[in-house]
C-alpha cells in the first residue's frame, strides 16, 4: 500500500513540473537489459533496494522517477561486471544505508536481527518452566471443588 | 442545522460516557446497585447519540455540504454515492468517530447482552469501556473535530483520494476498526477482572465471544486491504510490510494468541494472567496502530493526519491506558493462581506454543517497525527495514506455527502421548510429503519455496480435518461420517480456521514460487507469448468516467487457438484531485489470476503492457475468508448460545430493586 505515497509524490512531481507527461511506472521495458541472467540478478537486488522518494517501496515496484534513475545505474554496474555485492556497496556509498530493505548486521543492527531469536528463547524456557510446574504441581485442587461450589451443588441438588 | 445537532450529539454522548466512566466504577466499589445500574442505560444512550452524531456527517457528506470544512476536504459533488458514504470514514476526523461510534457500540451490546454477567464485573467492564470512550471523544472534540464549518463555502469539494474510491477500501476501514475495538471489549474485561481481582472459568467463556468477534472482523479487514492492494496498485502485491499494515497485523497475531489462550482459562482455569496480559497488550497494540497512522512517527502512505499535536494526544491515550493497565496487572497479577494441572505433553501445552510462537512473531513485527526511529535516535543510523527483513525474520515462526498446529489440535487435554498424535497424523503426513515430491518433480530449478508451501498448506488443511475425523469415534465409515457432521460448531470452526491458515500459507508460497511476469512494448494486433496464453492488444481508446478520464486497452487472450477471454486494462486521471490510477484487468481463475496492466504509449508506436500470471492468488484471500468464517462458526456454537440463554432467565428471575 505504500505504492499510494509514491503516487502521491508523482502527482505532486506532475502538479509541480510543467513538462511533466504522463508518469512513467515500474521496470520499462527500455530498461531490461539483454542478458536475461543479468536481468534477472538485477530484478533481485533492485527488490532490496528503496526508492528514496517514495519511502516504503522497492525500486523494483516504483513508479518515481528517481527509481527509474537507479535501476537504470543498477544495471549500468552490472553490465559494466559488478558482481552484486560491489554493485550494491556502489549504491549504498552513494545514498548510505537507508537505501537498503533489508539492514546489515553490522553495528547496533546485531539486536534487530537478535531479537526475535533471543525472545523466542526466552518465550520458551518460561513457557517450559510454566507448563513444567504444572505438570509437576499436586493435583490436589483439581477435581476437589471449592467450598463455594460445594454449597452451590448443595442447593441445586436440594432443588 | 442536522450538524449543528450532530456537534450537540457528540457533546452530549461525551458527557454521558464520563458519567458512565465515574458513576457505576464507584457503585461496585461501595456495592450500591442503584449506581452499578447507571452503566447500562448509559452504554445504550451514548450509543444512540454517537450513531446520530455519526448519522448526521454522513448526511452531510451525501448531500455535499461543502459549508463543512471536512466534506469540502474530502468529498465532490461528481463522485459516485457508494464513495460519497465511504468518505465518511476515508479521512483522519470522520474515522475517528466511526472509532468512537464502534467503541459505543461494544459497550450497548455488552450491556444487552451481558445480563448473566456479576453486576460488579458488569459495571466495571462497561465503565472501563465508557473510560476509552472518553478519551477519544476528547481527542476528537479538541484536536480533530469534524463538524467545524467554513466561513466561505466553496463550489465544490477536493475529491477524496482516487485510491480509495474503491470498494474494497471503501468496507476496509470499518471492518479493521470493528476489530480493533473489539479488542477494547476484551481490555476491558481484563481491566474490570483486574479490579475484580477475579478470574475464573466463567469469565474466559465471557472474554472469548468478544476476542473471537474481534480477530474474524480482524481477518476480514486485513484481506480486504490486501486483496484491494493487488488489483488497485498495478502490479499484483499483497503484503508489504508497511508500517501500517504491520499496525494491524500486530493485534491480529495477538488476538489470536488471546482467543487461544482464552479457551485454556475456560476449560482448564490456567495461563489467567497471561491471558488478561494478552488482553492488555492486544489492546495496546490497536492503539499503537492508530498512534503510527496518526503521528507521522513513521512515513507511510496511510498517514493521512501528520499531526504532532494529535500525535501526542494519542500517546498519552496510550501511556493512560496500556500503561495504567500493566500497573494494575503488576499489582493484581499474583492473586491469580492457575488450577488446572497438566502433563507435559497436552493440549494445555500446545496453546502454550501457540502462544509462544505468535506472541514473538508479534514481537518481531513490532521491533522492525519500530527499529528505524530508535536507530536514529540511539545510534543516529538512518536505515530501512523493508520486506526481506520481515520475510526472513517472521517466516520462520509461521513455518513452525504451522508445523506444529495439526499435532497441537490433536493432543487430548490435560495428558496425551506425542508419539498417538503424530500416528494418527500417518497419512496426512504422507500426503502432504507426496504434493511436496509432486511440486518438486514438476517444476525445474525453481526457489524450494513452492514445494515446501505446498507440504505445509497440505499438512494443516488434512490436519484439520483429520482432527474432526478422529473425533468420530470407531465405527464404519457412514456412522462416522453421520457423526462429524454432529460435531459441535465449535470444533467444525476451529477446523475450517485452521485449514484457512493452511490455505493462506500455500496459497503466499505458491504465488511468490510460480508467479510468472512479463513487460513489453505490445504493437496493435501483433500477438506475443507469455506462459502459455497468446495475447493480442487489439486496441486502445479514451473513455470518460464520471469523476475521471480513463485510457482504455483491449487485449484478447487465447490459448492454443481457443479464446480464453477478452481483458480492458484502465489507466485512469482524476482531474480534481490530479492524480493517476491504473486498473489492472484480471482474469480470475480458480487456480490462477492473469493480471494485466497497460503502461505508456512508445515513442516508436505500441504500449507498455505488463502481464503477470499469479498462481492460487484467490487462494489468499480465499484462505483468510476460510478463518473468518471458522470465526464465525465457533461464535454461533450453541455454548455461547445457551449461556445467553441462561442469562435471559437469570435476568427474569432477579426480582425488581
Amino acid at each position: 500500500m505504500k505504492t499510494l505515497f509514491s503516487a502521491l509524490c508523482l502527482s505532486l512531481i506532475i502538479a509541480l513540473s510543467p513538462f511533466a507527461t504522463a508518469p512513467a511506472w515500474a521496470v520499462e521495458p527500455d530498461e531490461i537489459l539483454d542478458d536475461p541472467a543479468l536481468e534477472a540478478r538485477a530484478r533481485d537486488l533492485s527488490k532490496g533496494l528503496r526508492c528514496l522518494v517514495c519511502r516504503n517501496e522497492s525500486i523494483d515496484e516504483s513508479n518515481a522517477d528517481l527509481a527509474r534513475d537507479l535501476r537504470i545505474l543498477l544495471r549500468e554496474r552490472l553490465t559494466a561486471g559488478d558482481t552484486d555485492d560491489e554493485a550494491m556497496d556502489f549504491i549504498v556509498n552513494r545514498f548510505g544505508e537507508f537505501v537498503l530493505l533489508r539492514p546489515t548486521t553490522g553495528g547496533a543492527n546485531w539486536l534487530l536481527w537478535a531479537a526475535g531469536p533471543a525472545m523466542l528463547l526466552i518465550g520458551l524456557i518460561v513457557g517450559g518452566g510454566f507448563v513444567r510446574g504444572r505438570a509437576r504441581a499436586t493435583t490436589k485442587s483439581e477435581d476437589a471443588l471449592s467450598t463455594e461450589e460445594q454449597a452451590r451443588l448443595k442447593a441445586i441438588l436440594e432443588e | 442545522m442536522i450538524t449543528e445537532l450532530g456537534h450537540f450529539a457528540l457533546i452530549l454522548a461525551f458527557l454521558i460516557a464520563i458519567a458512565q466512566t465515574v458513576i457505576p466504577l464507584i457503585g461496585a466499589h461501595k456495592r450500591w446497585p442503584g449506581w452499578m445500574s447507571v452503566a447500562e442505560p448509559a452504554a445504550q444512550a451514548q450509543f444512540f447519540f454517537v450513531a446520530f452524531s455519526f448519522g448526521a456527517l454522513m448526511w452531510a457528506f451525501i448531500t455535499s455540504d461543502f459549508s463543512l470544512r471536512l466534506v469540502t476536504l474530502n468529498s465532490h459533488s461528481a463522485k459516485p454515492m457508494l464513495y460519497k458514504i465511504a468518505g465518511t470514514w476515508g479521512n483522519h476526523e470522520g474515522s475517528m468517530l466511526l472509532w468512537v461510534l464502534i467503541v459505543a457500540l461494544f459497550g450497548a451490546t455488552a450491556a444487552v447482552f451481558g445480563g448473566g454477567l456479576p453486576p460488579t464485573l458488569k459495571a466495571r467492564v462497561l465503565s472501563v469501556q465508557a473510560a476509552i470512550g472518553v478519551a477519544f471523544y476528547s481527542f476528537i472534540l479538541f484536536t480533530s473535530n469534524p463538524f467545524l464549518r467554513l466561513a466561505v463555502p466553496p463550489m465544490d469539494g477536493q475529491d477524496l483520494n482516487p485510491l480509495l474510491q474503491d470498494p474494497g477500501l471503501a468496507f476496509h476501514p470499518p471492518f479493521l476498526y470493528l476489530g480493533y475495538v473489539g479488542l477494547s471489549m476484551a481490555f476491558s474485561f481484563a481491566v474490570g477482572a483486574l479490579i475484580e481481582g477475579r478470574v475464573d472459568a466463567a469469565w474466559g467463556r465471557w472474554v472469548r465471544p468478544w476476542t473471537l468477534a474481534a480477530w474474524v472482523f480482524l481477518t476480514i479487514g486485513i484481506a480486504l486491504g490486501s486483496w484491494w492492494a493487488y488489483y488497485e496498485l498495478g502490479w499484483g502485491g499483497f503484503w508489504f510490510w508497511d508500517p501500517v499494515e504491520n499496525a494491524s497485523f500486530m493485534p491480529w497475531l495477538l488476538s489470536a494468541a488471546l482467543l487461544h489462550s482464552a479457551i485454556v482459562v475456560e476449560k482448564r482455569e490456567a495461563l489467567k494472567s497471561w491471558t488478561i496480559l494478552l488482553a492488555i497488550l492486544a489492546f495496546g497494540f490497536s492503539l499503537i496502530g492508530t498512534f503510527i497512522v496518526r503521528s507521522g512517527l513513521l512515513t507511510s502512505v496511510h498517514a493521512f493526519a501528520n499531526d504532532p499535536e494529535r500525535g501526542v494526544f494519542i500517546l498519552i491515550i496510550i501511556a493512560l491506558f496500556t500503561g495504567g493497565a500493566l500497573t494494575l496487572f503488576a499489582t493484581r497479577a499474583q492473586a491469580m493462581e492457575a488450577k488446572g494441572v497438566f502433563g507435559l505433553v497436552s493440549r494445555e501445552t500446545g496453546l502454550v506454543v501457540n502462544n509462544i510462537l505468535l506472541a514473538v512473531s508479534c514481537f518481531v513485527v513490532f521491533f522492525g517497525t519500530l527499529w528505524p526511529v530508535v536507530a536514529e535516535m540511539a545510534f543516529d543510523r538512518k536505515l530501512s527495514v523493508g520486506p526481506p527483513f520481515f520475510n526472513m525474520a517472521f517466516t520462520p515462526f509461521m513455518v513452525g506455527l504451522g508445523i506444529a498446529m495439526p499435532i497441537g489440535a490433536m493432543l487430548p487435554w490435560k495428558r496425551g502421548k506425542l508419539r498417538r498424535a503424530c500416528w494418527q497424523l500417518r497419512y496426512v503426513f504422507a500426503l502432504a510429503v507426496a504434493m511436496m515430491v509432486l511440486a518438486f518433480t514438476l517444476q525445474t530449478g525453481r526457489s524450494a519455496l513452492g514445494p515446501v508451501g505446498l507440504f505445509l498448506g497440505t499438512w494443516m488443511v488434512f490436519g484439520a480435518f483429520a482432527d474432526l475425523w478422529m473425533r468420530s469415534g470407531k465405527s464404519s465409515v457412514t456412522d462416522r461420517l453421520k457423526r462429524i457432521l454432529r460435531l459441535p460448531r465449535a470444533d467444525w470452526g476451529k477446523a475450517v480456521a485452521h485449514s484457512g491458515l493452511g490455505v493462506t500459507i500455500f496459497a503466499i508460497a505458491g504465488l511468490t514460487a510460480w508467479e510468472a511476469e512479463d513487460i513489453r512494448v505490445a504493437q496493435i494486433d501483433e500477438p506475443f507469448e507469455v506462459g502459455a496464453y497468446t495475447m493480442v492488444l487489439r486496441d486502445v481508446g479514451r473513455e470518460r468516467g464520471p469523476n475521471y478520464f480513463a485510457t482504455r486497452a483491449t487485449i484478447d487472450v487465447t490459448r492454443d487457438g481457443k479464446p480464453v477471454t477478452t481483458l480492458y486494462p484502465e489507466k485512469r486521471d482524476y482531474p480534481v484531485a490530479r492524480m493517476p490510477t491504473t486498473e489492472a484487468a484480471i482474469d480470475y481463475k480458480f487456480l490462477r489470476d492473469l493480471y494485466v496492466v497497460i503502461g505508456d504509449p512508445q515513442n516508436n508506436g505500441g504500449w507498455t503492457v505488463r502481464t503477470y500470471i499469479k498462481p492460487l492468488a484467490n487462494w489468499i484471500w480465499g484462505g483468510c475468508l476460510l478463518m473468518a468464517f471458522g470465526g464465525f462458526l465457533s461464535l454461533s456454537d450453541r455454548r455461547f448460545r445457551v449461556a445467553a440463554g441462561a442469562r435471559k432467565s437469570n435476568v427474569q428471575g432477579v426480582p425488581a430493586e
